[in-house]
């Protein structure tokens, strides 16, 4: 297998691309991961705590989930229109469970006092069910995707495997990681403590669900046992492993000895980017694994090109004020500012 | 074949009703960006306190309008996809990247922007704040023209050409962004959401003074605000229609014919029908109200110069007549009661009744929702009149959709439907009960009533002088 990147435009599109879907998965990971924990904080005022770290910043997570499904369209149009169709019911479940926990972050303020437990159930269920979903989609595109001509040729169950149910289970178990380790950062005292202890079940739960996931994974396809363990790809698929363990190790070390805030976060976030890259060496050069190339899917270089240059004008831009927005409401949430 | 053809029927539907919920709350949060930012500007320039009161109030119903906005519209991105495969894969070369620089250069502006202006006024300081209320008004306008130069290709194909996949192809992106029918159909659009949007808050503001607010500084202050809009934009919003029917007219004959309720062609001056029973089995407008040769002077500016009627195209060509023709008259209707008001309203400015003349207010309140449904009346007109395609004149509306069976699709727009309904039904409640009332002299803020509460941060408050006047309008 020929592992040679060239670099061209659609190269730099299927790169770009799943840079803003790890934006995506990091970013609304760890605010779909509080919505999964939200049971774990059962007091209204933790709740409360829990929702603000997130309120002035959650709408430009989902951002990037728009920026997926558009870039899809634009770069790879495709694939988005095979895709799309294969994976109907685990997509449209995951915009309507986005649909639940994106007004719950406003209802929940206006909701009287004995209604609120709706709208409480609304971001458990929704942040849930999304990532679910989320991970499903992820497991059924790798176990691959029947195609026939320029459309999907399976039915409308195909999605639904034992595979794809452990890769949604990954995925929640996953975002509620990166979130007890977000509210690690932001909050302080017994509800930090609380967080603290969170990561540290579901750091396990992860690991172990990754572990899960990897070990499956190379028996999908032939193609992927090559991708790992055939000489000389496994000098560039080693390090993967290796890496998630060193940083596992790190992990439980900065949760056991307190004092880091910052570190458990940053490193889960390392985690994500690893297992994510080992994904895309998974899949490469597939955009539907051994049916369609990214080549086969991409738009012509006419297209590619006029969004790139507004892409490259613009995503630093908006990394910018994004980081602003982020950096204007840093540091813990305090629990001392108000609460009628 | 019949269950393809109701999969492609419940797929219009799905898209139809999910595009129709989702258009209502960007109509409004376009309008109410504007609006805060410029209550925000004068609050900075005049340091009138009931601006910044009116900002507080105004700023409440807004997020929870725009994080409808949002989660609705994430659903439309995706949708093109999972109902209409054949659509993206054939139009994305060409369409998708307009939406990506829609993404790129609004949607991320207005999230990014979003959380600063809604609790950042005690945190970045007044300046920053302002930038960022401007943001994301500026933010909600791009990603209108965006949208709209998209929905307008479909009309108004420009700038492609077809590849042997049966692809669009880009060949000139000018051409393709600014196609005949963008600008005329953008400047009317955004109009329309500033012109809703003032509809909304003079209703909102008539109705606390019809319950006792009559001397609310800050609801006399928002009643006059939209007033001036409804007098002197309504004008300028027929006109822009009237030149999108122009416009129409030139690149989408057919559409005008539905709309007009013309079957047959008139060679010497065709009438203009008010109102009537389109029926397209016998080809003819049953129980017709008609004007002579009215029709050849507003779409020609000439009384006897001839229009070409649906008999002179194929049957198969034509949109759904009656939806088309009532849509229309649905908008147009509305826009001349909205005519009405304004005028109405500068009379009773002049007589200095603005505030006391209880029937102006009265019809203000009924007028409230009048913008909503002007908007969908004309998105109806247009979308409808582009039937039987979805590529104008190239690609049928039957020839787009995904091989996904009805089951599915029926069991998807159900689920929308219920979750629709109930959550969005939901989210108007809870405006409804932030309006009830009007603008307290404490007025609390997104970051004071919403997350991230920081009591203790709000302006004094003087409850002694307007808590009487408002008692009456308070829940």
């Amino acid at each position: 297998m020929d592992l040679a990147i060239s670099f061209d435009l659609t190269v730099a599109w299927a790169l770009l691309l799943a840079t803003a879907i790890f934006i995506y998965v990091v970013l609304d990971g760890f605010d779909l991961g509080l919505g999964i924990l939200y049971p774990f904080f059962p007091k209204k005022s933790d709740r409360d705590l829990v929702m603000n770290s997130v309120a002035p910043v959650w709408d430009g997570n989902e951002t990037w989930l728009v920026l997926g499904g558009g870039g899809l369209f634009a770069a790879f149009p495709l694939a988005y229109a095979i895709l799309m169709p294969a994976l109907y019911p685990p997509i449209i479940a995951m915009l309507l469970a986005l649909v639940f926990r994106g007004v719950a972050f406003e209802f929940r303020w206006r909701a009287r006092d004995n209604r609120r437990f709706l709208w409480d159930a609304a971001f458990i269920g929704g942040s849930t069910v999304a990532a679910f979903a989320q991970g499903v989609i992820l497991g059924a595109i790798l176990q691959g995707i029947e195609v026939d001509g320029r459309a999907y040729g399976g039915t409308w169950w195909d999605w639904l495997s034992p595979f794809t149910v452990i890769t949604g289970v990954a995925v929640v178990l996953g975002y509620a990681l990166l979130g007890a380790t977000w509210l690690n950062m932001k909050l302080a005292g017994e509800p930090q403590e609380k967080a603290r202890l969170l990561a540290w079940r579901f750091g396990l739960a992860t690991i172990g669900s990754i572990v899960v996931v990897s070990l499956f994974t190379p028996y999908l396809d032939t193609a992927y046992w090559e991708r790992w363990f055939a000489w000389p790809a496994i000098l560039f698929a080693a390090p993967v492993p290796i890496l998630v363990g060193v940083l596992t190790l790190a992990l439980f070390r900065t949760l056991t000895r307190g004092g880091h805030d910052a570190a458990p976060f940053v490193i889960v976030l390392a985690i994500f980017l690893i297992t994510f890259a080992g994904l895309g060496i998974s899949m490469w050069p597939y955009i539907i694994p051994t049916e369609v190339t990214i080549y086969d899917a991409a738009s012509p270089y006419k297209s590619q090109l006029f969004m790139f240059v507004g892409a490259c004008v613009l995503l630093p831009i908006i990394l910018g004020y994004t980081t602003y927005a982020y950096w204007v409401f840093r540091g813990k949430i305090d629990p001392e500012k108000g609460y009628h | 074949m019949l269950d393809q053809f109701d999969a492609l029927l419940l797929a219009r539907f799905q898209f139809a009703f999910t595009v129709a919920f989702h258009f209502i709350f960007p109509s409004i949060s376009i309008g109410l960006a504007s609006y805060l930012a410029v209550l925000n500007g004068m609050w900075l320039w005049t340091r009138d306190e009931a601006y910044l009161r009116l900002w507080k109030f105004w700023v409440k119903p807004f997020a929870l309008v725009f994080a409808m906005g949002v989660v609705s519209g994430i659903t439309m991105s995706y949708q093109f996809g999972t109902n209409w495969s054949v659509f993206s894969d054939k139009t994305g070369p060409v369409l998708g990247p307009l939406m990506a620089y829609e993404v790129l250069t609004a949607f991320f502006l207005e999230a990014g922007f979003l959380g600063i202006m809604l609790f950042g006024r005690e945190r970045v300081g007044e300046t920053l704040h302002m930038v960022a209320c401007l943001m994301v008004a500026v933010g909600t306008a791009i990603s209108a023209s965006w949208i709209l130069s998209v929905n307008s290709w479909m009309h108004t194909p420009a700038g492609y050409t077809i590849s042997e996949d049966g692809q669009f192809l880009p060949a000139d992106w000018l051409a393709v962004i600014f196609n005949p029918s963008f600008l005329h159909r953008f400047a009317h659009t955004l109009t329309a959401a500033y012109l809703t949007t003032a509809f909304v808050v003079a209703g909102v503001a008539a109705w606390q003074m019809l319950r006792g607010a009559d001397k609310n500084r800050a609801t006399r202050t928002m009643f006059s605000m939209a007033m001036w809009m409804a007098a002197l934009v309504t004008p300028v919003q027929i006109f822009l229609g009237d030149s999108q029917g122009l416009n129409t007219l030139e690149h989408q004959p057919v559409k005008v014919m539905a709309m007009e309720g013309h079957y047959e062609s008139h060679p010497d001056g065709a009438p203009l029908v008010l109102f009537g029973w389109p029926n397209s089995e016998e080809r003819r407008v049953d129980y017709a109200v008609e004007i002579p040769k009215l029709s050849s002077l507003i779409l020609k500016h000439d009384l006897n110069a001839p229009l070409d009627g649906l008999d002179s195209v194929p049957e198969e060509e034509w949109p759904p007549v009656p939806i088309v023709f009532w849509a229309f008259r649905v908008m147009v209707g509305i826009g001349f009661l909205m005519l009405g008001i304004g005028l109405f309203s500068l009379w009773n400015r002049w007589k200095g009744t603005l505030y006391t003349n209880r029937w102006l207010h009265r019809w203000a309140v009924a007028m409230g929702p009048s913008g909503l449904v002007a908007v969908i009346a004309g998105w109806v007109t247009t979308e409808v009149g582009r039937q039987p395609y979805t590529v104008y004149g190239l690609l049928r509306t039957a020839d787009s959709v995904s091989p996904v069976g009805a089951p599915a699709v029926g069991a998807s727009l159900v689920a929308y439907i219920v979750i629709y309904f109930v959550v969005f039904g939901a989210g108007v409640l809870y405006i409804f009960k932030l309006i009830n009332h009007a603008p307290r002299m404490d007025e609390g803020g997104a970051e004071e009533e919403g997350p991230l509460r920081t009591s203790g941060v709000t302006p004094a408050t003087e409850v002694g002088r307007d808590a009487a006047i408002q008692g009456g309008a308070a829940e």
